[in-house]
């Protein structure tokens, strides 16, 4: 296992990239941690997938270095950088049986029959492969199949991390969560460096220790799952986290208060005097778990009229708007919720400010 | 237009897709018809459509028998999972193909069309090839051109199962608006539990060809029939637990006593099979009624919102829907807390013998 | 779509029926009628039974045609399949390589038979060919026309240049359809590129090449035009195959002997049409599993 650390990475596709939006992956440094769990997370075409190559080998980066533990190996093939990666789509030599699949990252650099047999053996023991060692890979189901992927980053000792890139893409939605809980408890018991790409939240909150949110070849925040959903640095992270996501209204500031279509929102009076310091446009953030309904305008509640409430069983979604700007509460499944006019209480600590999508703070 | 379907049956090479089918849709409602993969909705869809003769029972259109009549004499509009466009068409050309077909004059289909992409967000892209779209934009356009149509029936088969969940979200709530507005009869497939409750209107639960349940979408929810209903509409699975009540006390496998209160105060002694949705079921205390339940920990899924725990108790695994972001290690012991107004009862068949009382369905008929 | 919806359909289909039963059905059944009957001439007629069928089985020349025609196909095989699979694996994968290389190929496709043999006569012609001319000129004596071994080296050559492209073709069509994650997924695995091409490439190209083989081999079955073209079938009978054998006897008005020899061709035909059907139906759902 390895400490993988990119230096001022940059890369883009194109032969000679000129303006910021000619890059796939914008310049940034970052440090992946010895036996840590990260995941990359953000929309398609994010730059997540060219990030993960990046550090694989698979892709040479146009600017910037790759340290593993503190060696340089930006000008190594991926077969010299003990990485191990798994794909979309489950890669599986066709003609091998489960165990030749296995072995083959083994037998490639000659290690010796007894120690392929014991640690086949005792990887396909861990995925729960046993019994199918003998059969044909290519007879088996899907999440075999990518278990099987796994197996083959896993048998190798001296791997320095397993990246994976949206593996469970093609597995049954029921198979999902079991083979997300072999992959956790794989990580909890041999502390591997993992780095997971995907575009579905839930899975790299499960996943990951640190989740690393991506949007347009930029990261912008990495966290523990609790970091993203109660302090989104970044407007993107507020609606991308969570559903729905967080509300976003453009306002203007006055002091202990966020004016948004003229209704004051009562702040926080140390952010009321942070925004007057800072440059762009000014935006509010808040999560619809955190909105409540107040019986009238007292206490800084705001008048809002209700669009719409559906009924989700167990809680409301209440769909308000304030002047021009539409608003989603998370409310409780017993609220009983106004036909038209409606009072909400924006809590002081939990409401954000933005400057240009970057959190004031 | 109102179309009934009157004890629909397929049988296809002796063996059973459908049976026994009865449904009445009405024009301007909203139709989900919820069940897990393979449970006959897309089959169900095509016997409406007219894509397929049922080989038992009839299609009524205004009373007039219309089974078996080809999908090309009625007024039908389909949109799939797939992205399904015209790929040498432009934007513009694939919404307006329909309405060509019809022979409207060139202002009304500008006119329809435009109306169309503006109601998807796809206006700035009238210009551009499929291939050139986004998966979502693909869809919005598939979307556009079953809308334009007009048609008396329309019919989607799971359409935003194969985008990403925040693409998802938007398109739902956008779909919303456009159903609301509509007069045709919408028929949304669906395997989510939660896209039905988001879409409301009225649910049938469909289950290996058969309608299991079927009647307002929050009512189905709140009172399911049969504890396959119960599965079937809800996500993560509904947690079920064998038991009998036996000394004026529930008792729920080997070691969970529950006092018979409220809806369970109705109970005559016997085993039953008791049920918990997720989402009531809690890792932390909440109000001293709660009854205590240790488990251990297998796996925390985080959603951002939410978390799923999936526990083990006595040899039944159980998952807990919670709020908020709980990391927990693998294997570590917690303790589920859970109302017992909040209980399924069903009887050793799967049907129900009492439903949770508190939500009535009147709050939700916004 | 239901069978109750277009019964129409079955009309549409019968201009097919009719044009199969004029272009196939009545000439195989001519073919059929003059096997079984001895013809003198206009009325004169005798019904022979199986007597032409056992008098063709029993004919020598017709089994050194056959053995011969075995052998050419088995070469050709041998030749074309891995020659074509090497070639397609040094074609460029992207970039204006890919068309060059593309229409390079695709330029023998287009030539039609007999201008092929014409072609190689003149290209290995020992008195004036330049292919013929360079090899004597190095000490080496060549001429197809009197050395058998020379017709043959000749006519394969002909079939390989022709053919070659069209295997090529295939399996480079069935390289680009391997998802680039395997390859990447062989580089950190550590894979050699004997072994990308052993458990990678091969596995996956197994359905176009089990195609090639198929087609390849019908159509060398086949092969009438160049040898005809080149030698007449000779020196000798050395290049007489099966088809130039078959016209030699029905130009010689044995008419009844060459329907049994036509009915027999057809029958191996479609004796091994259907072994290497089999053996893509199974290709089929090997993939599927």
């Amino acid at each position: 296992m390895a400490r993988i650390e990119l230096k001022q990475i940059a890369h883009s596709y194109l032969p000679k990239p000129e303006a910021e939006s000619d890059y796939a992956l914008r310049r940034h440094d970052h440090v992946w941690r010895d036996g840590g769990a990260y995941a990359l997370l953000g929309p398609s075409g994010c730059g997540k997938t060219t990030l993960l190559n990046v550090i694989s080998g698979l892709i040479q980066p146009t600017e910037g270095r790759v340290l593993y533990d503190g060696e340089d190996v930006t000008d190594l093939p991926p077969q010299r950088r003990n990485i191990a990666q798994v794909f979309q789509f489950p890669v599986i030599y066709d003609t091998m049986t489960v165990y030749e699949n296995l072995a083959f990252p083994l037998k490639n650099r000659g290690i010796d029959a007894a120690r392929i047999e014991a640690r086949v053996g005792e990887v396909a023991e861990m995925l729960e492969l046993t019994p199918y060692l003998r059969r044909r890979a290519m007879a088996l189901g899907a999440d075999a199949k990518q278990k099987i992927s796994l197996g083959r980053g896993l048998v190798r000792s001296d791997v320095a991390a397993i990246l994976f890139d949206e593996p469970l893409t093609v597995i049954d939605p029921h198979l999902k969560w079991q083979l997300r809980r072999k992959l956790k408890q794989i990580h909890e018991r041999y502390h591997l460096t993992l780095i997971y790409v995907t575009h579905d939240q839930n899975e790299a909150l499960t996943l990951a220790d640190q989740v690393a949110v991506m949007v347009e070849g930029e990261i912008v925040q990495v966290g523990t799952p609790q970091d993203l959903f109660e302090d989104p640095q970044h407007t993107f992270v507020g609606y991308f986290i969570g559903s729905p996501g967080m509300n976003i209204l453009p306002c203007a500031v006055e002091p202990g208060a966020a004016v948004v279509d003229g209704q004051r929102i009562p702040l926080d009076g140390r952010l009321s005097d942070k925004a007057g310091t800072v440059q762009g446009a000014l935006e509010l953030g808040v999560r619809p778990e955190y909105l409540s309904l107040a019986e009238s305008g007292a206490n800084g509640a705001v008048p809002v009229a209700v669009k719409r409430v559906e009924d989700l069983g167990n809680y409301k979604i209440a769909t308000l708007s304030l002047g021009a700007h539409t608003i989603k509460a998370k409310l409780p499944e017993d609220q009983d919720v106004p036909g038209e006019q409606a009072f909400l209480t924006f809590p002081p600590e939990r409401t954000k400010l933005y400057a240009d999508g970057r959190l004031v703070a | 237009m109102t179309l009934v379907l009157e004890q629909i049956g397929k049988v296809v090479g002796g063996e059973t897709h459908m049976a026994d089918v009865s449904l009445e849709l009405r024009p301007g409602s909203l139709n989900l018809l919820l069940g897990p993969t393979l449970s006959g909705k897309t089959s169900l869809m095509r016997l409406m459509a007219g894509l397929d003769r049922p080989s038992t029972g009839r299609l009524l259109l205004d009373g007039r028998d219309v089974t078996g009549l080809s999908v090309r004499k009625r007024s039908v509009a389909m949109v799939y999972q797939q992205f399904i466009n015209y790929p040498s068409f432009t934007v513009y050309d694939n919404i307006a193909s329909p309405l060509r077909r019809s022979g409207q004059d060139r202002a009304e289909i500008d006119r329809k069309v435009r109306a169309a992409a503006e109601s998807l967000k796809i206006e700035p892209l009238l210009d551009r090839l499929p291939d050139e779209l986004s998966g979502g934009q693909q869809q919005r356009t598939a979307l556009a051109r079953a809308l334009v149509k007009e048609a008396e029936l329309l019919l989607l088969d799971e359409p935003l199962v194969n985008l990403d969940y925040k693409l998802r979200e938007e398109l739902r709530t956008e779909l919303q608006e456009i159903f609301r507005k509509g007069r045709s009869i919408v028929v949304y497939a669906t395997t989510e539990p939660l896209e039905a409750l988001m879409l409301g209107g009225s649910t049938a639960v469909l289950d290996q060809g058969r309608v299991l349940q079927n009647g307002p979408t929050i009512e189905v929810y709140h009172r399911p029939t049969s504890e396959r209903v119960g599965q079937v509409f809800s996500d993560p699975p509904m947690n079920m637990i064998e038991g009998e009540v036996v000394d004026r006390e529930a008792r729920l496998g080997p070691v969970i006593h529950v006092p018979l209160s409220g809806h369970l105060g109705r109970l005559a002694p016997g085993r039953y099979r008791f049920g918990v949705r997720a989402n009531h079921l809690f890792v932390a205390r909440r109000n001293p009624d709660q009854i205590e339940i240790e488990a251990t920990a297998e796996l925390a899924e985080i959603s951002g919102s939410e978390t799923f725990i999936h526990a083990a108790h006595s040899g039944t695994s159980w998952v807990v829907q919670e709020e908020g972001v709980h990391s927990l290690g693998l294997g570590e012991e917690i303790r589920v807390f859970v109302e017992p107004r909040h209980i399924f009862v069903f009887d050793r068949d799967g049907g129900l013998v009492e439903a949770p009382e508190g939500a009535t369905p009147s709050l939700a008929a916004q | 779509m239901g069978k109750w919806e277009d019964n129409k359909a079955w009309f549409l289909v019968l201009p097919v029926f009719v044009l199969v039963a004029i272009s196939a059905i009545i000439p195989l059944m001519t073919v059929v009628n003059y096997s079984v009957q001895d013809i003198f001439g206009p009325g004169e007629r005798y019904f022979v039974g199986i007597e032409w069928f056992e008098e063709m089985l029993a004919n020598k020349r017709l089994h050194d045609a056959l053995w011969r025609q075995f052998l050419f196909s088995g070469l050709v095989l041998l030749i074309e399949i891995p020659l074509g699979v090497l070639i397609a694996l040094a074609m460029p994968k992207r970039g204006w390589g890919v068309s060059v290389s593309l229409v390079l190929l695709a330029l023998p496709l287009l030539i039609p038979w007999n201008v092929i043999g014409t072609i190689w006569i003149i290209f290995t012609r020992p008195d004036i060919g330049l292919l013929g001319v360079a090899i004597n000129g190095l000490g080496v004596e060549f001429d197809h026309t009197a050395a058998p071994l020379d017709a043959w080296i000749t006519v394969m050559l002909m079939e390989v240049w022709h053919w070659t492209p069209l295997v090529a073709l295939l399996a480079y069509a069935g390289l680009r359809a391997i998802p680039e994650a395997y390859f990447q997924a062989a580089r950190i695995d550590g894979a050699s590129p004997w072994a990308v091409f052993r458990y990678i490439q091969l596995p996956k190209m197994r359905g176009v090449l089990t195609i090639a083989v198929l087609l390849r081999f019908m159509d060398s079955f086949l092969i009438y035009a160049e040898p005809f073209v080149l030698t007449g079938g000779g020196p000798g009978n050395s290049t007489t195959f099966l088809s130039i054998y078959l016209v030699k006897l029905s130009t010689a008005m044995d008419v009844g002997p060459a329907a049994a020899f036509s009915i027999i061709y057809f029958l191996i035909i479609l004796l091994f049409s259907w072994l290497f059907y089999q053996a893509l139906q199974n290709v089929g759902t090997g993939d599927r599993q």
